[in-house]
């Protein structure tokens, strides 16, 4: 249900880091979604073109990478990954875990620029010209 | 030609930053806070005024911020226990931040963290959204009613395993809702193992003092 303002802030903290890259275009992001993070990946992907629109950002890919439950198992003293989020109980020996260690991440993780190739190209012809 | 541009940052980081801001200052002011969560018509803001009214009885300072998309009728309602009570109208945005906190909390005249033992904010009715947006606070507490089905934790896994404390309200019904006390104590541990629950009913009173303790005993510890 808020996964368009979850996508607005990602479009704004990548515009916002983009002034360190002029003349660039942005090709793709990259976000790290944990399980029980509670959004919708289809969600953030439908909203993504109508929040890039008039942006930067506008034309680029979202990926979304989506990272399971991991907790810490006392009784195994090892971290252990969850199939689901039905049960937390070690998968391994069917103790209850509350330790929760990876799951809850929104994260943006990279994005992908590529310089803008018009420019590239303008600016090969006109040392073309001067040579 | 394209480059990688690691940035490695939390999307809702705007969020945090703010939310880490008010812990700090709940920390410095000596209250504690805490975040009630749970669908709508679960009973929170009975809930709420029967822990409001006890409360101020045994001679606590209590305030509370109330969210809804549209009206103040929760804020009156809870302001008839005599607790300072503000409204906060999210106009359709389905769950509290950190920033309406903020906002809130800022000329709320006579009211200041440093003068209060507990500060109550009940969140918008969604058990999806709220769980993602930290509002600085000490205590998440989920509720869950007897009519409104065992399996909810289950079907709601985000929000019941980030909350610190599980409500079962609405007790004095449970019998001809035919609610499987059993079952739904099982559900909530799965998600949430250890978890401290209280049943309670904010009409009869019933599992009040149990609640009352814990949140005394959770003072104590900030404190």
């Amino acid at each position: 249900m808020h996964e368009l303002s979850i996508v607005a802030s990602v479009v704004e903290s990548v515009t916002e880091s983009l002034e360190a890259y002029p003349n660039t275009r942005v090709v793709e992001v990259r976000l790290r979604v944990g399980a029980l993070a509670s959004v919708v990946v289809d969600s953030l992907e439908f909203c993504w073109g109508l929040a890039t629109e008039g942006t930067p950002l506008e034309g680029s890919r979202l990926v979304v990478k989506t990272l399971p439950v991991v907790m810490h198992c006392t009784s195994c003293a090892a971290d252990v990954e969850l199939e689901g989020v039905q049960s937390f109980r070690c998968p391994r020996c069917d103790e209850p875990c509350s330790d929760l260690r990876q799951g809850r991440e929104l994260d943006i993780e990279s994005f992908e620029i590529e310089d803008e190739a018009e420019m590239e190209k303008a600016g090969a012809e006109k040392i073309e010209g001067q040579a | 030609m394209t480059r990688i541009v690691e940035l490695r940052q939390g999307i809702l980081k705007k969020n945090d930053e703010l939310a880490r801001g008010l812990r700090a200052r709940y920390a410095a002011g000596g209250v504690l806070v805490l975040n009630l969560v749970s669908s709508p018509g679960t009973g929170k803001t009975a809930f709420l005024e029967r822990t409001l009214r006890e409360l101020k009885a045994r001679g606590s300072r209590v305030a509370a911020l109330v969210g809804d998309l549209e009206t103040d009728n929760d804020a009156r309602r809870l302001a008839a226990s005599g607790a300072p009570v503000r409204q906060i109208n999210t106009h359709g945005i389905c769950h509290l931040d950190a920033e309406m906190i903020d906002r809130h909390l800022a000329g709320w005249e006579g009211v200041e963290l440093g003068g209060l033992d507990y500060l109550f904010i009940e969140n918008v009715g969604n058990l999806v959204c709220p769980s993602s947006y930290d509002l600085g606070e000490g205590i998440r507490v989920a509720l869950l009613s007897v009519t409104e089905g065992e399996d909810k934790p289950l079907k709601y896994p985000t929000l019941f395993n980030s909350a610190d404390a599980a409500v079962i309200t609405k007790m004095d019904i449970a019998e001809p809702c035919r609610f499987d006390r059993d079952l739904a104590l099982r559900n909530i541990n799965e998600i949430r193992p250890g978890i401290r629950i209280f049943e309670t009913s904010s009409k009869t009173g019933a599992g009040m003092e149990g609640w009352l303790a814990y949140l005394t005993e959770e003072r104590s510890k900030k404190g």
